[in-house]
């Protein structure tokens, strides 16, 4: 049976620590590639483990031990010195990651144009341009964890007196093939159900493009989902479906958008 | 609202180790030497605390730093510290060589978020002393979860049948630890 994201919570501890084997590591691994909210609490736990390990600080090494390293570096064949230094490879999801924050956080207005601003005079204070990049991203991923915080809480606003309706927000980028999605005011699903978002293209099936359950207050959201590469997206919506979700939708569209020319 | 929360890192604090990093990738031995003594003592100590044997910790020691120069990009120093960085892999590494066995963690695949800024003397001594003292106040059940968990490489059913407490507790003992020690620091 299919858990929630709740019951793995104590896995990722255990994950962090390399000590997670057998199904219920594949199971984390496969929730790990489409829960944001886990990929970094995992992180949040990594850099737990890290202080943990101060405790154990000291005593000095002994001095040969630095002369073997030296001696050692000194027998590696000579890097070639690059002229400016590239950014991680681990840094690329990241740089989907704040990319898409950034839209996101355009989206529901709080700020973003600001903390831009602020980013751009700690640029002109650096002189390394690569390093300027790694600090943006840094920041962008700061409001990344806000928007994802277990605690971060999600203000609608909407006509006087007027009952609150389920709504749903699809951002992708086709050029960069991924996707975010955002919902709220959506009804609780019953035991064994979620919500499954479907890509409508222009021509053929409605394709499933992720899972999701809303939180307490009916808010639900799907962080950097890839897009389907080559289709042409004409519309998105959600339905109802079993809680693993199903190939082809089996129950009325309960919400839909279409894709307009801007966009 | 709090401009900066606590925990993050400063923006120079992040710069200073980009720096120092990205001379390593361009393999500038005199940057390794700066990072071999801003942070062996942390390398060194875990190694020992986990190995119980110097000439073993040495080994893990030599093994971690070569590593980062070998492959400096498998640190992401736009995100996370170094040094909490540096003592989860030789935790890792210490663990492998006390069972025998291969690495089993891609150092690549070690993504940290956060941890403290240990730049100077002055600021790990005051660090260490600090997670000491949280480790201190920590109820004694949880903190041996943690510590047979981190140092001794207990999995968490050894450490069940260990204290003869059921595995859920454990688990939920080793997470809930980890997150208390983050509360401290936040």
């Amino acid at each position: 049976m299919m858990r929630t994201h709740e019951q793995f919570a104590d896995d990722l501890a255990l994950y962090a620590l390399g000590e997670l084997a057998g199904s219920d590591r594949q199971e984390l691994e496969e929730h790990l590639h489409t829960c944001a909210g886990c990929r970094r609490e995992l992180q949040e736990l990594r850099g737990d483990l890290g202080m943990l390990g101060l405790s154990s600080f000291g005593p000095q090494p002994p001095a040969r031990a630095k002369e073997r390293l030296m001696r050692a570096i000194a027998a590696e064949p000579t890097r070639v010195s690059s002229a400016a230094p590239e950014l991680p490879k681990r840094s690329l999801w990241w740089a989907w990651a704040a990319a898409f924050a950034a839209l996101v956080l355009f989206f529901v207005a709080v700020g973003a144009w600001r903390s831009n601003r602020r980013i751009n005079d700690q640029l002109a204070e650096l002189t390394n341009r690569n390093q300027d990049q790694a600090i943006q991203l840094d920041r962008l991923h700061e409001e990344l964890r806000l928007l994802t915080s277990p605690d971060a809480v999600h203000v609608s606003l909407n006509p006087m007196k007027a009952p609150r309706q389920p709504s749903g927000t699809a951002i992708f980028s086709p050029s960069q093939k991924r996707m975010i999605f955002m919902a709220s005011n959506l009804p609780p699903v019953p035991e064994g159900k979620a919500y499954e978002l479907w890509i409508i293209p222009m021509q053929g099936a409605p394709m499933p493009a992720g899972i999701f359950k809303p939180d307490e207050h009916g808010n639900a959201m799907m962080m950097d989902h890839p897009m389907p590469e080559g289709v042409i997206a004409k519309a998105f919506a959600i339905t109802v479906e079993r809680a693993e979700g199903s190939d082809k939708p089996t129950s009325p569209i309960m919400l839909m958008g279409e894709v307009t020319a801007g966009g | 609202m709090e401009p900066v929360a606590k925990s993050s890192r400063s923006r120079s604090d992040a710069a200073n180790e980009l720096r120092l990093v990205a001379r390593i990738r361009s393999g500038e031995p005199q940057a390794m030497s700066e990072l071999y003594d801003r942070y062996s003592k942390i390398v060194y100590g875990v190694a020992l605390r986990v190995l119980q044997d110097a000439a073993a910790a040495e080994d893990v020691l030599q093994d971690v730093f070569l590593q980062l120069w070998r492959n400096p990009d498998a640190f992401d120093a736009s995100r996370g510290s170094l040094a909490a960085w540096l003592a989860v892999i030789t935790r890792h590494r210490s663990i492998d060589r006390l069972r025998q066995r291969r690495p089993e963690t891609d150092i690549e695949e070690c993504v940290i978020t956060s941890g403290p800024d240990l730049r100077d003397e002055t600021e790990r001594a005051l660090m260490v002393e600090k997670v000491r003292g949280a480790l201190a106040d920590m109820n004694p059940d949880q903190r041996a979860a943690l510590e047979l968990a981190f140092f001794e490489g207990l999995t968490h059913s050894e450490i069940a049948e260990k204290t003869g407490e059921p595995l859920g507790t454990i688990k939920t003992r080793i997470r809930t630890g980890l997150q208390q020690l983050r509360a401290k620091f936040a």
